[in-house]
C-alpha cells in the first residue's frame, strides 16, 4: 500500500475510532464538519485542480438540499429518492449554468456564478409558498429513516456522514490521479498547451462543473437530511465563500486540504461565536491574512515544506 | 384612483434611486476601469458612508443642517483614507492579482462589516435631514371645464429627495470635470491606458492607485450620507448597493462612466416602476439574471461598443 | 509525392492590418520545410491559422485529404498535428515526466526515449518551470516527439539554445525526416540551410519565394527583404 493511500485511510479510519470517544457535543460537530468537508471537496476539485474560481457554489449546495427537501415535503419521497432527487437537482443547474459561465473566464466567471447563485437565493425566497424562504422548513424525523437507520439518532447520524466522507475523500483522490483529473490540473497550469496537446478544454472544464457542482449538491442533500432543515440561507452568498474560505486555509489544490480547512475554519467560528455575534470577523481576517501570507493554505504549505507527495 | 399619478411618483422615486445608484456605481467603475479589480468590499464603504454621517450628525450640536453638512463633507474623507489604507496595506502586496484582489476584498466586506456590528450594533438609526418640505404633485384631469390641475392625495415628495437629485448631479459634473480638465484626471487616464507605460514615464502609479481606490470609496460613501435621511444607517445596508452596483457597471459596460451613468438611470426607473406591476424579488431574480447573461454574451455592456 | 497539408487563399485580418494574405501552401509529405520572414511578416499566425490556434479570416486548410478548416485546435492536433509555441509553453508546475505523459495522451511511447533524443538530462521528477531557459524549449520539443505527430510544427525551436544544443537540434530534425513531415519557422540560417529541403519566405503576410535553401538563398527578392531595402525600388 503506498503511503498516499495509507495517510487517507488513516484519517477515514481515525474518523471512524472518533465515533467511540468523543463527548456528544464534539461528535455533533464532526458530524457537521464532515458534511460541509464534502462541499469544501466539490469546490475544490473546480477551484483547487481545474482552477476555475467559482463564487456561486452556494447554487449547487441549495439544489442538492431543497432538491431533497422539496422531494420529501412536497412529494412524500422517501430519503433515499430523495438524496438522489438532490443529487440530480445539482448535476442539471451545474450543467446549464456551467455551459453558461464557462463561455466567460477570469473575473467575469467568477462574476456570473456570483450572479446565478443569488438568482437561485432569490427563487427560493420568491417561492416562499413551497420554501418557507428564509425561515425554511423542517424535515420531521419519521421521514428521516433510511433503509431502517434512523438518521435523527447522533450515532446514525455521524456515522451517515462519516460514510458519505469517506466516500467523496476517496473519489477525489481516485479523480485526481485519473488521467482526466490530471488533464483538469494541466488546464489550470496552462489551458493554452493543454488544448494544444489535443485535449477538448471546453467538455473537461464543463464536466469538472457538473462533478464539482454534483458533490456539492450531494452535500447539501445530506445535509438538509441528516439535520433535518433547509432554509434559504444555505443558498445566500455566505455559503459561496464558505466553501472559499475552508479551501483556501486548508490548501487548494490538495486532498486533505477541504476536510483541514473545514475542520479549522468551524471551530475558529464556534470559538469566536461564543464571545461575539460578529463572528464573521474572523472569516474576513482569514481571507485577507490567507491572501496574504498563505496562498498555498495549510496542506499546501506541509506539502511545499518537504512532503512533496502529497496529492 | 387613476394610474399616472402613481407613475409619475414611481418616476421619482426612481429617479432619487438612480441618483444615489449612479453615484455609487461610479466609484465601482472608476476603480475596475483605472486599476482593473473588483471591489467586493464597495457596499461596505456605502454602508461606512452611512454610520460615519449617522456618528457625526449626533456628535454636532445645533440645527440638524449643520451634522448634515458635516457629515457631507468628513464622511466620504474618512471612508476615503479607510479604503486608501486597505489598498496600500493589503491590495499593493498582491499586486492587485485580479482573483486574489476579489478574494482579498470578499475579506476586506466581512472585517468593515462586523466590526461596524460590534461597534455601531445591529440597530437601524436615522439622520435628520436638513430640510424635508412636502411638494405635493400636481395631475391633469379633465372636468367639465376643461383639463384643470388638481393634487391627488397621498402623492408628494419632498424638497430634500429633489436635494439628492441635484447633488448627485452636481457631484457627476465634478467627476467629469475631474477626469477630463485636471492633471490628476490625466495621470488616471494615462494609468488606465497603460500601467506600464504610465511607470515608465514617471507616474506614481501607486499612488494614483491608493486615490483611485479611495475615491471610488469615497463616492459610494457620499452617495449613502445623501441617502440617510431617507434610509436608515445599518450594518447590513451595504449588499443591496453592491449588487446593483455590480448590475450598473456591468451592463453599462465594465469602467466606463457615462455608461455606467446611463445604466444607473435605466435601473433606477425601472426598479422602482417594475415594482409597481411586479413583485420586487421577480425583478431582482430578472435582473441579476440579466446581469449574468449580458456578461456572458455580450461581455462589453449593452451600451458599449464591441472591444476589438 | 502527396500532400499533407494544402492552404488555399488563407486570409487572416487584424483589424484592417492583413497579417496573412491569400497564402496557397503546399507541404509534401514527410519533407522538412523552413518557413522564414522577417520580423512581423506573419509567420507565427500562419502557423496558428495551420494549427487552429486563431480562425482565419477567408481560406481554407486541408490536412491528409481532409478539409480541417472549421475544426478546433485540439481536434486538428488529434489528427495528428503537434505545435511548439515560439515563446516556450509548458506545465511549469508539473514535474517533466508528468508533461511528458500529458503530452502522450495514454500513447505506449517510451518517454525517456523522448527525452534522450532531444538531449535532456533525465530528471523526470524535476518540476518543469525549475528547468534552465533551454531545457524548457528542449523539453517542448519532447513533448512534440511523443505525440508521434504527422506534422510537427516547430515555432522558433532554436531561439535561446547554446551552439551545442543547436548542433544536436539540427541532428535531431535530419533523423526526424522520412518518419514526419515538420515545418519549422527559424531565423538561424544555418539550421534553415542544413537541415530544410525547401524554404518558403513570406513577407508582408504573402508568399515572397519558396525553393530549394541554395535557391532561397540567392534570390534577390528575398536578400532586399531581409535588408529593407525593398526589391521593386
Amino acid at each position: 500500500m503506498s503511503r498516499v493511500l495509507a495517510l487517507h485511510l488513516g484519517l477515514v479510519a481515525l474518523l471512524l475510532a472518533m465515533h467511540f470517544v468523543l463527548p456528544a457535543y464534539h461528535h455533533g460537530n464532526l458530524a457537521r464538519v464532515m458534511v460541509l468537508a464534502c462541499y469544501a471537496i466539490g469546490f475544490n476539485i473546480l477551484f483547487g485542480y481545474t482552477g476555475l474560481l467559482s463564487l456561486g457554489h452556494a447554487l449547487f449546495f441549495a439544489a442538492g438540499m431543497y432538491g431533497m427537501g422539496l422531494a420529501i415535503t412536497q412529494l412524500g419521497a422517501a430519503p433515499a429518492p430523495a438524496l438522489l432527487a438532490g443529487l440530480i437537482a445539482g448535476l442539471v443547474v451545474a450543467g446549464i449554468t456551467g455551459a453558461l459561465a464557462l463561455r466567460t473566464v477570469g473575473v467575469a466567471f467568477m462574476i456570473v456564478t456570483l450572479m446565478f447563485a443569488q438568482a437561485g437565493y432569490l427563487t427560493i425566497l420568491y417561492f416562499g409558498d413551497i420554501t418557507h424562504g428564509d425561515e425554511g422548513f423542517v424535515i420531521q424525523p419519521a421521514q428521516r429513516v433510511l433503509w431502517g437507520l434512523d438518521l435523527s439518532d447522533p450515532s446514525w447520524r455521524y456515522l451517515a456522514a462519516w460514510a458519505l466522507f469517506s466516500a467523496c475523500l476517496i473519489a477525489s483522490l481516485a479523480l485526481v490521479r485519473h488521467p482526466f483529473g490530471r488533464t483538469l490540473t494541466a488546464i489550470r497550469e496552462n489551458e493554452e498547451r493543454a488544448r494544444l496537446l489535443g485535449y477538448d478544454v471546453a467538455l473537461r472544464k464543463w464536466v469538472a462543473v457538473v462533478i464539482s457542482g454534483g458533490i456539492s449538491a450531494l452535500s447539501g442533500a445530506a445535509y438538509g437530511l441528516l439535520f433535518g432543515y433547509a432554509g434559504a440561507s444555505f443558498a445566500s452568498v455566505q455559503y459561496s465563500i464558505f466553501p472559499l474560505l475552508w479551501v483556501l486555509l486548508g490548501g487548494a489544490g490538495t486532498v486533505l486540504g477541504p476536510f483541514i480547512g473545514t475542520l479549522f475554519m468551524f471551530y475558529l467560528i464556534d470559538l469566536t461565536s461564543g464571545i461575539t455575534t460578529a463572528y464573521m470577523l474572523l472569516a474576513g481576517v482569514v481571507l485577507v491574512l490567507l491572501t496574504l501570507f498563505a496562498p498555498q493554505g495549510l496542506v499546501g504549505e506541509v506539502r511545499r515544506r518537504g512532503w512533496g507527495w502529497l496529492p | 384612483m387613476e394610474l399616472g399619478p402613481y407613475l409619475v411618483l414611481a418616476t421619482l422615486e426612481g429617479a432619487v434611486m438612480a441618483a444615489v445608484l449612479a453615484l455609487t456605481a461610479c466609484g465601482l467603475s472608476l476603480v475596475f476601469g483605472v486599476m482593473r479589480v473588483v471591489n467586493v468590499a464597495h457596499g461596505e464603504f456605502f454602508m461606512l458612508g452611512a454610520v460615519f454621517a449617522w456618528w457625526i450628525a449626533s456628535h454636532i450640536g445645533g440645527a440638524p443642517a449643520w451634522g448634515f453638512v458635516a457629515a457631507l463633507i468628513l464622511a466620504p474623507l474618512i471612508v476615503g483614507a479607510i479604503a486608501a489604507a486597505a489598498d496600500m496595506t493589503v491590495l499593493r502586496r498582491i499586486d492587485y492579482d485580479p482573483e486574489r484582489t476579489i478574494v482579498a476584498t470578499i475579506g476586506l466586506l466581512y472585517i468593515l462589516q462586523q466590526a461596524t456590528l460590534m461597534t455601531y450594533g445591529p440597530d437601524a438609526r436615522p439622520v435628520e435631514a436638513p430640510f424635508n418640505t412636502r411638494i405635493a404633485i400636481p395631475w391633469v384631469e379633465w372636468t367639465e371645464a376643461g383639463w384643470a390641475l388638481y393634487w391627488p392625495w397621498g402623492v408628494a415628495t419632498t424638497s430634500y429627495k429633489m436635494f439628492v437629485i441635484a447633488a448627485a448631479v452636481a457631484v457627476l459634473a465634478g467627476l467629469w470635470g475631474l477626469m477630463t480638465r485636471t492633471r490628476i484626471g490625466l495621470l488616471m487616464r494615462a494609468t488606465q491606458l497603460d500601467r506600464d507605460m504610465a511607470l515608465a514615464f514617471g507616474i506614481p502609479v501607486e499612488r494614483v492607485y491608493a486615490l483611485v481606490f479611495g475615491l471610488g470609496a469615497g463616492l459610494a460613501a457620499l452617495a449613502a450620507v445623501l441617502i440617510v435621511p431617507i434610509q436608515q444607517a445599518h450594518y447590513l445596508m451595504g449588499h443591496d448597493p453592491l449588487l446593483l452596483s455590480f448590475i450598473v457597471v456591468i451592463i453599462g459596460g465594465l469602467g466606463s462612466l457615462p455608461g455606467t451613468i446611463l445604466a444607473a438611470i435605466l435601473i433606477g426607473l425601472t426598479d422602482s416602476l417594475v415594482s409597481v406591476f411586479f413583485s420586487p424579488t421577480l425583478a431582482k431574480i430578472l435582473a441579476t439574471l440579466l446581469v449574468a447573461l449580458v456578461l456572458v454574451f455580450r461581455p462589453q455592456g449593452l451600451f458599449g461598443s464591441r472591444a476589438s | 509525392m502527396s500532400a499533407i497539408l494544402q492552404t488555399s487563399g488563407l486570409t487572416r485580418r487584424f483589424h484592417g492590418l492583413t497579417a496573412v494574405d491569400a497564402v496557397d501552401f503546399t507541404l509534401e509529405r514527410g519533407e522538412v520545410r523552413a518557413l522564414i520572414g522577417p520580423n512581423g511578416a506573419g509567420k507565427t499566425t500562419f502557423v496558428s491559422l495551420l494549427c487552429g490556434r486563431i480562425p482565419p479570416s477567408s481560406g481554407s486548410v486541408r490536412f491528409d485529404g481532409a478539409d480541417i478548416t472549421a475544426l478546433p485546435a485540439h481536434r486538428r492536433i488529434r489528427l495528428g498535428m503537434a505545435y511548439t509555441f515560439q515563446i516556450t509553453s509548458i506545465f511549469s508546475g508539473l514535474p517533466v515526466a508528468e508533461n511528458l505523459s500529458l503530452a502522450a495522451r495514454g500513447r505506449d511511447v517510451s518517454l525517456s526515449a523522448a527525452l534522450e533524443r532531444v538531449g535532456l538530462p533525465e530528471r523526470e521528477e524535476t518540476l518543469a518551470g525549475d528547468l534552465s531557459y533551454g531545457h524548457q524549449r528542449l523539453l517542448e520539443i519532447a513533448m512534440g516527439l511523443v505525440q508521434s505527430p504527422r506534422l510537427l510544427i516547430l515555432d522558433e525551436p532554436t531561439q535561446g539554445l547554446s551552439d551545442a544544443e543547436i548542433a544536436r537540434f539540427k541532428a535531431l530534425i535530419r533523423d526526424l525526416a522520412g518518419e514526419t513531415t515538420i515545418l519549422l519557422i527559424e531565423h538561424n540560417m544555418s539550421v534553415v540551410m542544413e537541415t530544410a529541403d525547401r524554404v518558403t519566405v513570406l513577407n508582408f503576410g504573402q508568399v515572397l519565394a519558396e525553393g530549394t535553401p541554395a535557391e532561397i538563398h540567392a534570390n534577390a527578392d528575398v536578400q532586399a527583404a531581409y535588408l529593407g531595402t525593398g526589391g521593386a525600388a
